[in-house]
């Protein structure tokens, strides 16, 4: 909102509280970006809300002045779905920070958008109860930001995404009405599931305040991983093996040299430096299943001549290691002052080839890469580390990325992940979804948002 | 040359890459959940200064006050971001602007930051006399008639909290040269200024752990401030000044380690090699100095620390992390082993325990109330631990947490890992002399 006018401003004080609503720069400019690199705009007015009927007066009135309004919880999204535009009102939702309930009975859990996410896992564990998906940023990330870009994580190969949690939303519509879809039945097929065109939604077609999600129960078992190989391609064919013998494993993460070497500069857990690929696998559920299935795995590496491959000697050690695949992305920041993450998905068995060809790219254009990702799901994150100082090596940046991009769509796969459109994906998402469906996406935000005021020039202009 | 947020090394500003990951580490952001109170804000504040989209003003000012300096997000950060770099030349930054600051604020900054720490003989004065106001019952007078009273508002705030002066300082405690029996290495003892004045004695039981690990110890009986103070709150020169006169009286090429004892002061103590980078006479001596510094733990345990043959009783200890030890040197492991090699004591980890608990140099005066609000969450933990004694070893931090053990009426004691193994040395010595 620029240059806020007193008496708006005083009507929002009114609402949410002297507190809460930021305006010095000082206050706002750390408002300006989320986490995604070389990304920012103006946070004109933060407000930030203590309930659903407050945010649902912020809409209203954002709606009687014709301010747009863009919606963030943590700042961790990774494609820019929150950075503010121009002479909008940022509506921050982390006050709204509560894990409301957990239902053993129906296997629920109950929370505000504003939640984190490793919170809600932590509720639901003290009932012998699981909330599977982890982003790398869990312990940050809020639920509401989860679920408005459908979050993936380490474990999508088994247990699916933010979408396949989702029972039921509390929305704030573009108007200020409070909305609820969804409830705690398993079997619902009452007319349109209208909950699922919020999930993924990026703010663009209404606020999410509340979440009401599925838990399943906690897996007795867990064994972990490592594996380590000469060849990328080794660690690919490792994964089809252990997915054509039958096993469901619910990790199986990649690293590369380049990765490797600076997750272990940061966490220091004696990861091998000299290897080509790095296979972290997991496997859980009932003991002896784990058990036998794990034995598989560790044999099927040691057949497509993994160099090394060890299991984690207890959860300690385990979770070291899935913590330090979690910071993959911002440990590769160490090398080079700017870091671009991509985040493009292709069919699993495709996924080797992919990872080849980003390296030859990343060659051909002169350019430092380093790639991690989920094998397991065929989700890669080819990570630029660049200098957006550098003009020319942003050029180059951009033709590879679009090379990337040409080559993904080729293999049948998509241009996001779990990262969402964002700003970052914009360009290309056309080109992917095809005319018709870009347009009936358009046609559902015109229809649903008249006068284009939740989250404007997101996703699409 | 100023030091100053445009003319830093841009690369540092954009290591960070604003993912978040600092965001539950930080003191300051889990109290208000406001992004500007967490690094990643401050570092964009900072950035918007360099790139001038920013001035300092009062409020920028106030934000870097209100930073702890813990640096637990320097341990978060996968990315590697230089913050404790960027928030000293941040407050560097506002201190030569010359904002925030009353007449009373520059006038005590003049008399300690720029007065009594720099100058170690008279420190020890004002110390002596400190002793002798409380020596005499003066302070329990005083406060009985209601003189304190008559201090200024912020003195009389502090008065309380004035920690009691040791009877005798590092110098009557330690000769200059002290042997061990055998000698095997040879090391030089920082002495510190709050930690001399205070806690001389944990300097004794430093001398001591050392002399019975075969280490030559030398003391110095005046030895300047290592300008860590200094430092931290943007007073560049009077740090390297610092720093240099250190060097002069410690000549690293002559000691195997330099050793410090004080969590917070090792942490500015071992980064001389960047604060005189460009100084063409220290520049090589200061890179020196800081590949011979060592905190005491780290030392001991590089070199098999020698476990005592007694013990001082069952013990149930629980172990603070000092930040500037554990988030700062990256010592978090060592002092706990230190601990371990005491026969029948018995460690238990506190929950939380590299958490600040708000002592952070100065911050307890700057900053009151936030200070007092991560003191009660400490302590709270360290009595739900069911431990006797509380280890740390940082003399704020034991002066911090012990003050708050006494508001919460409790027993539990509060010592520095150095002391109790020289205790078990102590013990060990009067068993062997007793069976002998």
């Amino acid at each position: 909102m620029p240059s806020p006018d007193p008496a708006v401003l005083a009507r929002l004080r009114a609402i949410v509280g002297e507190a809460h609503v930021l305006t010095s720069p000082e206050d706002t400019i750390p408002y300006g970006f989320d986490g995604t690199a070389a990304l920012k705009g103006p946070a004109g007015v933060v407000v930030l809300p203590g309930s659903t009927a407050e945010v649902s007066a912020v809409v209203r009135l954002a709606c009687e002045l014709n301010v747009p309004i863009v919606t963030r919880g943590s700042g961790t999204g990774l494609s820019g779905g929150s950075v503010p535009s121009e002479g909008c009102l940022v509506l921050c939702l982390t006050r709204l920070d509560k894990v409301i309930s957990v239902d053993a009975a129906n296997l629920t859990v109950r929370a505000q958008c504003g939640a984190i996410t490793a919170a809600i896992d932590a509720a639901a564990n003290k009932h012998g109860l699981f909330y599977p998906p982890d982003p790398g940023s869990m312990k940050i990330s809020t639920i509401g930001g989860n679920v408005a870009e459908n979050s993936g994580g380490l474990r999508g190969l088994k247990y699916g995404v933010t979408r396949d949690y989702v029972m039921g939303l509390e929305v704030v519509l573009p108007d200020g009405r409070i909305a609820h879809f969804g409830n705690a039945c398993v079997k619902d097929v009452a007319g349109y599931s209208m909950k699922d065109l919020f999930i993924g939604s990026e703010g663009t077609l209404g606020i999410i305040t509340e979440v009401l999600l599925k838990v399943v129960p906690r897996p007795a078992a867990r064994r972990t991983m490592l594996a380590s190989y000469d060849r990328m391609e080794d660690a690919a064919q490792t994964v089809s093996d252990i997915i054509a013998a039958k096993i469901i494993p619910c990790t199986l993460e990649f690293l590369d040299r380049m990765t490797i070497g600076c997750v272990e500069d940061y966490a220091k857990i004696g990861l091998p430096r000299d290897c080509a690929a790095l296979l972290l696998m997991e496997t859980d559920g009932h003991p002896s299943a784990v058990a036998d299935e794990a034995e598989q795995m560790l044999a099927l590496a040691r057949a497509r001549g993994a160099r090394d491959v060890r299991v984690a000697r207890d959860e300690a050690e385990a979770l070291r290691l899935a913590s330090a695949r979690r910071s993959a992305f911002s440990a590769l920041a160490r090398v080079r002052p700017t870091t671009i993450l991509e985040d493009v998905t292709v069919p699993r068995d495709k996924l080797a080839e992919m990872v080849s060809f980003v390296a030859e790219v990343a060659k051909k254009h002169r350019l430092l890469v380093g790639t991690f990702g989920h094998m397991g799901d065929g989700n890669l994150h080819p990570t630029f580390l660049t200098d957006e100082r550098n003009t020319d090596e942003m050029a180059r940046v951009h033709e590879a990325l679009e090379e990337i991009v040409t080559k993904t769509l080729a293999l049948g796969g998509t241009i996001t992940g779990e990262h969402g459109v964002g700003l970052a994906k914009k360009a290309w998402l056309r080109r992917q979804v095809g005319e018709h469906s870009h347009d009936l996406m358009r046609e559902i935000k015109r229809a649903w948002d008249p006068r284009n005021l939740l989250n404007p020039g997101k996703i699409f202009d | 040359m100023k030091p100053s947020l445009q003319l830093l090394d841009y690369s540092i500003l954009q290591q960070c890459m604003h993912c978040g990951m600092c965001l539950p580490a930080c003191p300051t952001y889990d109290a208000t959940k406001k992004e500007r109170h967490s690094p990643r804000g401050r570092i964009s504040l900072m950035r918007a200064v360099a790139d001038d989209e920013l001035k300092i003003s009062p409020a920028f000012a106030d934000e870097m006050s209100y930073c702890l300096g813990c640096l637990a997000c320097q341990t978060a950060c996968p990315a590697g971001v230089d913050y404790s770099n960027l928030l000293e030349t941040a407050r560097a930054e506002v201190q030569s602007a010359g904002l925030n600051q009353t007449f009373t604020s520059r006038f005590w900054r003049a008399v300690t930051i720029r007065g009594l720490f720099m100058r170690p003989r008279l420190l020890r004065f004002a110390g002596r006399l400190l002793w002798l106001y409380q020596r005499l019952g003066l302070q329990t007078a005083f406060r009985m008639i209601g003189l304190t009273k008559l201090l200024p508002k912020d003195l009389r705030r502090l008065e309380p909290q004035c920690p009691t002066i040791a009877t005798k300082f590092s110098p009557q405690l330690i000769r200059p040269v002290e042997s061990p029996a055998k000698k095997q290495h040879r090391v030089a003892l920082l002495t510190g200024c709050v930690q001399d004045l205070v806690f001389a004695d944990i300097n004794r039981d430093t001398a001591d752990v050392l002399l019975a690990n075969g280490c030559e110890v030398h003391t110095p009986p005046v030895q300047p401030c290592c300008g860590s103070l200094h430092a931290h709150n943007g007073e560049a020169d009077a740090a390297k000044t610092l720093a240099k006169r250190m060097i002069d009286l410690f000549p690293p090429s002559q000691f195997d380690a330099i050793i410090t004892n004080a969590g917070g002061c090792g942490n500015h103590l071992r980064h001389y090699g960047s604060l005189l980078a460009e100084d063409p006479v220290y520049a090589p001596l200061a890179k020196l100095w800081d590949a011979k510094l060592r905190d005491i733990h780290e030392w001991m345990m590089e070199h098999g620390c020698r476990a005592p043959q007694a013990g001082l009783g069952d013990l149930t200890v629980t172990y603070h992390d000092s930040c500037h030890l554990t988030h700062g040197q990256k010592v978090t492991q060592q002092p706990r082993d230190l601990l371990k090699l005491i026969p029948g004591l018995r460690l238990v980890e506190l929950p939380e325990a590299n958490w600040c608990c708000g002592s952070a140099g100065i911050y307890n005066i700057t900053q009151p109330e936030q200070s007092e609000q991560l003191l009660v969450r400490k302590i709270g933990h360290v009595l739900g631990t069911g431990a006797t004694v509380l280890a740390t070893a940082n003399p704020g931090c034991h002066l911090q947490i012990a003050r708050g053990l006494r508001q919460a009426g409790s027993a539990v004691t509060l010592l520095q890992p150095v002391t109790l193994l020289a205790r078990a040395y102590r013990k060990e010595k009067m068993t062997e002399s007793m069976t002998a």
